[in-house]
């Protein structure tokens, strides 16, 4: 069995001599340009694009990393733009205070949504998703704090802390990349810890899983939870940037919006849902001025990029020559 | 062929199966088998394809749930018991097609099983070197089964042989009391058939093992206790002599197998 001697890190043989420096000073560049951001684009443009970039990874971190398409997370996203926006306006709460309630109502709906469909499988679990985020969608068009049609309107953004007036666009566009990041980091962190370890080994090899003494459903849950809380934070701060809430955020078309952002931009990284979360938002300001309209449009990119990047275009990236020398690493 | 004094070691019943039945949509693939495995034993399983070996593997450890009868582990009836909660209680299985993690490395394939009895499974806030304190045990398993020249691949790019010793090596990891393996040595090459062998006898002294195999001299020489299965039914149980010299299991089994 031993004998031969294999070279012990062949997989990585044809890494770049500074891969690991070249990929940090990609994320910095990156950040260095949300940073300078506001100078060259519209804030209100840049945040709902932030808002969207951390659903998509909130999504993502449940299809990509857990294997679970959900199709209900608009659920999660519309409804804690209500909480947050009902009680900052209603009961003057703090900004932070809203979105921390927000991020609790969405983690709590991922928990009864999950607890019912989480022993479901593939279809079956996303029509249960589905089923159940319609559900509460119909009980956001009836309930009285939600004003149906209306929606929640002129949401004040109230002071951080007490201290920062987020009236001016420019605060609250440095609070909304301040979540923005932390929201990416907690799902690093959540993907690269003793938990994600088992989620990947889940992913991989289910029955195996299982065999080691893992209550599979258990993990599988936990993730959909955080997933949700996540999408949760995501639909919180955007009730906070656009200063209302409304019905558009618990249709089931944007749980559909979340899954395409997420495929074209690349599952299983955790830069493919924020690049294609970029392109949709991008897209839709850009058709929202001109005849086109708008569903045709994305649907037709949709099909392109799924007929030419199988893989999305950050998962095309990472699994490109260029990509494996730098060192990403598509998962499977 | 067998040491004596193994023979006589008094023997302990660790998981106990009473009329097992197991029906698909009316076809009965399992039928009233009872079973006894002995602590520091091994038990084969043997019989042609489609006889229903696999099928009580899933049974034993709830994989599916038996249309009647009755499974005790370690003096509690598991029965009802969910899978994983049986894999926890130590019972643990190989499978029949290799189970690993192909796109995890050999080590960290070992140190999934290592988490969950460290309590290291559960922290979603720690940073992935908190599995760090897993890597001696899992290198000393790894050494141990021969396989740290390769500590490092993806258990996707071993070879077949090696990949069933990478799941055995994963399952002892969790230190099972009772190890059941579907087919450990299909498919392996001669040097591997003997090298495993000799690691299930190791593993045996102190737990139980019943193994599902073909190859009748691997049986012979390993095996105390020998139960040959035919459509779903026990034909005949004893050591191996016993068993092979019966004419039943000679037409049944040996006639088209060996
Ligand atoms: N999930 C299942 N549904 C229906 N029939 C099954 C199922 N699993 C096994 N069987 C049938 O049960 C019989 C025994 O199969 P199996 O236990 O795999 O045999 P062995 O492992 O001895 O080759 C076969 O006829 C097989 O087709
Ligand atoms: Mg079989």
């Amino acid at each position: 069995m031993t004998g031969k001697s294999e070279p012990v890190q062949s997989g990585l043989a044809s890494a770049h001599p500074r891969a690991k420096r070249i990929r940090i000073a990609i994320i910095m560049v990156s950040l260095a340009g949300l940073l300078l951001a506001p100078h060259l684009f519209y804030p209100i443009f840049l945040m709902k694009l932030l808002c969207f970039a951390l659903f998509a990874s909130a999504f993502n971190l449940l299809l990509g990393y857990t294997g679970l398409l959900s199709f209900g997370h608009a659920c999660f996203f519309g409804g804690a733009a209500y909480f947050t926006a009902h009680a900052v306006k209603i009961w003057g709460w703090s900004p932070e205070a809203g979105i921390l309630l927000g991020v609790a109502g969405a983690a709590l709906l991922g928990l009864i949504m999950g607890a019912i469909a989480i022993r479901r499988q593939g279809i079956y679990f996303a029509m249960i998703t589905l089923a159940l985020a319609q559900l509460f969608y119909f009980f956001c068009l009836q309930a009285s704090f939600t004003h149906g049609e209306d929606g929640i309107q002129s949401v004040p953004r109230g002071k951080l802390f007490g201290l920062i007036n987020l009236h001016d666009a420019s605060n609250m566009y440095y609070f909304v990349l301040a979540v923005f990041v932390i929201g990416l980091l907690i799902i690093w962190r959540f993907v690269n810890s003793p938990f994600g370890m088992i989620l990947k080994s889940i992913r991989e090899n289910e029955q195996r899983a299982i065999s080691l003494g893992y209550s599979v459903n258990r993990y599988k849950l936990g993730a959909f939870v955080m997933s949700a809380a996540l999408a949760g934070l995501a639909g919180g701060m955007k009730a906070l940037v656009f200063q209302f809430a409304t019905l558009t955020d618990v249709t089931w078309q944007m749980s559909g919006e979340v899954i395409l952002m997420t495929l074209l931009g690349g599952i299983g990284t955790l830069a493919g849902p924020i690049i294609g979360a970029g392109m949709v938002v991008t897209l839709q300001n850009y058709l929202a001025t001109s005849e086109f309209p708008v569903t045709i449009v994305t649907g037709l990119v949709f099909m392109a990029c799924v007929l030419l990047f199988r893989r999305g275009l950050i998962g095309e990236f990472f699994a490109s020559k260029l990509g494996r020398s730098l060192g990403f690493r598509p998962d499977s | 062929m067998i040491d004596a004094a193994v023979e006589q070691k008094e023997s302990r019943v660790v998981l106990s199966a009473r009329g097992l039945v197991k029906e698909f949509a009316g076809f009965t693939a399992v039928n009233d088998v009872n079973l006894d495995i002995h602590h520091g034993r091994i038990h084969a399983l043997i019989g042609p394809n489609g006889a229903g070996k696999t099928t009580v593997f899933n049974l034993l450890t709830k994989f599916l749930q038996p249309t009647r009868g009755r499974i005790e582990l370690l003096g509690s009836d598991i029965t009802r018991t969910p899978p994983a909660k049986v894999a926890r209680m130590g019972l643990v299985r190989s499978f029949q097609i290799s189970a690993v993690f192909p796109n995890l490395t050999v080590r960290e394939n070992v140190k999934i099983a290592l988490q969950r009895p460290s309590g290291l499974a559960r922290q979603f806030w720690l940073p992935l070197s908190s599995l760090d304190r897993l890597d001696a045990r899992a290198d000393a398993l790894i050494d141990e089964l021969g396989l740290a020249g390769w500590r490092d691949h993806r258990a996707a790019d071993l070879s077949y042989g090696r990949k069933r010793v990478l799941e055995i090596a994963t399952t002892l990891a969790l230190e099972p009391k009772v190890l059941l393996l579907d087919e450990p040595m299909a498919g392996m090459g001669q040097e591997d058939v003997a090298m495993v062998a000799d690691i299930i006898r190791n593993v045996a002294t102190e737990r139980a093992v019943l193994m599902v195999e073909h190859n009748l001299s691997v049986v012979a020489n390993i095996c105390h206790q020998v139960t040959v299965l035919q459509r779903g039914e026990i034909l005949a149980e004893g050591d191996y002599a016993t068993v092979s010299a019966d004419p039943r299991v000679r037409t049944a089994y040996m006639g088209n197998d060996a």
